[in-house]
């Protein structure tokens, strides 16, 4: 990676991050005054420097049509999800004898890529995500409706997993 | 002299979305009481913070100010860290390692 | 009890109805976390409140300040970003917590090893 060189870069170690900051700032503050953006900038400030604390990983995203494509099917499995979720409390206690736990084989690598299946999958109800062992890429899934096992693996290794692979590996 | 038509539509709308978030509370309340574990009680917790910042944004938008969306987004922020140091005290039962 | 902002008839009808619904979404959450009988199955539950229960009541807000012009919507995406990514956090460290506890007790409930089920598929 190209590392940022030069004083301002050394100043403002992620210069995106510090913008994105100033707007919400100023944004939430609903003004343009010249001591909201002085507040603003060194609270942001303080943010970026102590985001080199962390020394993320540098992220490259890649592909934003399969980005749209992945935020659809998740919009469209959150729906999903929660109607049959809902029923499933309402209908009564005997369908949550089919909870359980399973393991699904990763072949995603990525931290934030991961991160991301991790959010998908704790967002949609009736998933989720308790463990995951980076050196066999295997996770461990508690899922609240799990009768046919291979449908869920076949869920997530083709409707997520493979999208999540293009956009950032 | 009755308001308008249309106000009497949200604002019913509004009370009754407040009635059913009040009983969503009671129930995760109930939770909290109730346990049996530790990790039910703080999953209750946790509902009943969302919860009562849907209640915050339900308000905000009968008083039709950005006030109660600032509350809101407070509760959402200690709900989140407060919630978040309890899952970490029973996982190594300290909070900061 | 009926004092709102005066909003045209469509809207003030939409604004209702997605409210509702992101209540009522939110109390089925709850009620989830009653009526489920083991931790795991009810660590499901609040998610629905979290998705469509936030969801709803925030596209009802942002529906009735736009028509009503009195703001920008910064704070509801605000929020509604600041739901998704949380939740799942507390709801992943709360399991995982609770998995560990579950392990150290020696619970047969939960599985004592990761590959549990890929074991057992393999045969």
């Amino acid at each position: 990676m190209n590392r940022p060189s030069g004083l301002l870069r050394r100043v403002v170690p992620f210069p995106l991050l510090f913008l994105a900051l100033l707007a919400m700032w100023l944004l939430l503050q609903q003004s343009l005054a010249p001591g909201h953006i002085v507040l603003g900038s060194l609270v942001a400030l303080g943010a970026t420097w102590v985001m080199t604390a962390l020394d993320p990983q540098p992220a490259r995203l890649k592909r934003p049509t399969a980005m749209l494509r992945l935020a659809l099917r998740v919009l469209v499995d959150v729906f999903r999800s929660n109607l049959a979720v809902g029923t499933i409390i309402l209908r009564g206690n005997r369908h949550s004898d089919h909870a359980g736990f399973m393991t699904v084989q990763l072949d995603l690598r990525n931290e934030y890529g991961l991160a991301v299946l991790a959010i998908i999958l704790t967002c949609t109800p009736g998933t989720l995500w308790v463990n995951h062992d980076p050196t066999r890429g295997t996770l461990l899934l508690h899922v609240l409706d799990l009768v046919d096992e291979q449908s869920w693996i076949d869920l997530i290794k083709h409707r997520y997993e493979r999208l999540l692979m293009e956009i950032f590996e | 002299m009755t308001p308008p038509l249309e106000i009497l539509i949200l604002g019913w709308s509004l009370t009754l979305a407040q009635l059913l978030i009040g009983l969503a509370m009671s129930c995760a309340a109930y939770r909290i009481l109730i346990g049996p574990r530790a990790q039910d009680r703080i999953l209750g917790l946790d509902t009943f913070y969302v919860n009562a910042m849907l209640l915050l944004l339900t308000i905000g938008i009968r008083s039709g100010t950005t006030l109660y969306f600032e509350a809101a987004l407070a509760i959402g922020l200690l709900g989140f860290s407060g919630t978040v140091a309890l899952a970490k005290f029973l996982m190594r039962g300290e909070v900061i390692e | 009890m009926s004092n709102a902002p005066l909003l045209p008839l469509w809207a003030a009808i939409l604004v209702g109805t997605l409210v509702v619904l992101g209540a009522a979404i939110a109390l089925i959450g709850s009620i989830g976390l009653l009526r489920l009988n083991s931790f795991y199955a009810r660590v499901h539950a609040p998610t629905l409140g979290a998705t469509l229960g936030v969801g709803g009541i925030l596209i009802g807000s942002m529906v009735c300040f736009s028509v009503l012009q009195s703001r920008p919507l910064i704070h509801e995406v605000l929020i509604a970003l600041f739901v998704t990514i949380t939740t799942p956090v507390t709801l992943m460290l709360l399991a995982r917590a609770s998995l560990h506890r579950d392990r150290v007790e020696g619970n047969p409930e939960v599985p004592q090893s990761d590959l549990a089920s890929l074991e057992r598929r393999d045969g």
